[in-house]
């Protein structure tokens, strides 16, 4: 706003330094992005992913907005994606090019999003035509300015969010974790040639529940027994 | 700068998530599109908060939480699509159909009943089917 006081509403013809980064590289993320949601090949999407992230990282350095440039970097590109090449691997992700990574739906998904970004780019361009950044001055995501803001007038969310971290790490500890049910279902099922795991206990058919029950009552009696005495 | 750089690209990014979310097929590949949609919207909320100079910094003190939900939901969501792998041998999503509403699986066994006993062998010979199906659908 200072900047487009002093220098006269400089325009889009004729951009700055800063604002030619920050359009090659928005250009190389919009890339990445768009090869990450369309390539055929599965890891091969994880890692244009990378690219993305990263290049959202440098937007947020262009931005003056040191602090979270680096925790992008550190979270997104260092433990999302990591995370999501693990779930690649650990379901067993074809290596190479899979057809069927899209859904029937595409077209129908590109006629959802192409109208509207168009609608949105017009928006937010007619809206936001005369205004500028003044990215001159004291950077304002210095990880001093990061620090101050984040613990004196943030504490309590920032404390809130520690305990939802907890929470979602005991949840996908819960969701992922065999239970022992299951483990016994599987041990009796293992020598069966059809063994189709985890099917629960609602949804079994009759046939195997009742080869299941066979053994049950065989063993029931001898426990009971045990209680007895 | 311009503050319709920053803006225009989390749009362009925000769609290009929105496209991955509806058009893929595997779980993890829809995750990968929510992280886009995520890391747009963080890209707004810190260009407006340089933007209007705010004195709490809110838009990059939420860009920040926001970054740490968005870990935990990958965290969750991974949970989710292997614990769906372990059971049915895919994470594929669209063959994820047991909650979708058939003609025929949606009647309820007393219905069943009570048209069958109602009713000439036409319903007993849907009936039956919808079940098939759906069982097919969980096995």
């Amino acid at each position: 706003m200072i900047l487009s006081a002093t220098a006269g509403h400089p325009g889009f013809l004729s951009p700055t330094g800063v604002e030619i980064a920050f359009l090659l590289v928005g250009l190389a993320t919009f890339g990445a992005a768009v090869v990450t949601v369309t390539t055929k090949q599965l890891v091969h999407a994880a890692l244009w992913l990378v690219v993305a992230l990263g290049g959202i990282a440098v937007e947020y350095l262009l931005l003056t907005a040191e602090f979270i440039a680096w925790v992008q970097v550190l979270i997104y590109v260092g433990s999302v994606v990591v995370l999501l090449l693990f779930g690649l691997m650990l379901t067993r992700a074809p290596i190479g090019r899979s057809p069927d990574a899209d859904s029937g739906n595409r077209w129908m998904a590109l006629g959802a999003s192409v109208p509207a970004a168009g609608a949105l780019v017009w928006v937010v361009v007619d809206a936001f035509r005369t205004t500028w950044i003044d990215l001159d001055g004291p950077a304002q995501g210095s990880t001093k300015a990061s620090g101050e803001f984040l613990f004196r007038n943030w504490v309590l969310p920032f404390e809130a969010l520690s305990v939802l971290l907890l929470a979602a790490l005991v949840g996908a500890i819960v969701l992922s974790r065999k239970d022992r049910q299951d483990r016994k279902d599987r041990k009796d099922r293992k020598d069966r040639p059809d063994r189709s795991d985890g099917r629960t206990a609602g949804q079994v058919r009759p046939d195997t529940r009742a080869r299941r029950t066979g053994p049950d009552r065989t063993e029931r009696p001898a426990a009971d027994r045990e209680d007895n005495s | 700068m311009h503050l319709a750089y920053p803006a225009v690209l989390a749009v362009l990014l925000f769609c290009t998530g929105l496209y991955g979310v509806l058009a893929r097929r595997n779980a993890i590949l829809v995750l990968m599109s929510v992280e886009l949609m995520l890391n747009a919207v963080n890209l707004n909320l810190v260009a407006f908060d340089v933007w209007l100079r705010d004195a709490l910094h809110g838009g990059q003190a939420l860009t920040l939480f926001t970054i740490a939900i968005a870990a935990a939901e990958i965290g969750i969501g991974l949970a989710i699509v292997l614990a769906v792998y372990r059971n049915r041998g895919s994470s594929d999503i669209d063959s994820l159909r047991d909650t979708a509403e058939t003609d025929d699986a949606e009647t309820l066994p007393d219905e069943v009943d009570a048209d069958a006993v109602r009713d000439t062998t036409a319903d007993q010979a849907t009936a039956p089917a919808g079940k098939a199906k759906k069982a097919e659908a969980t096995a």
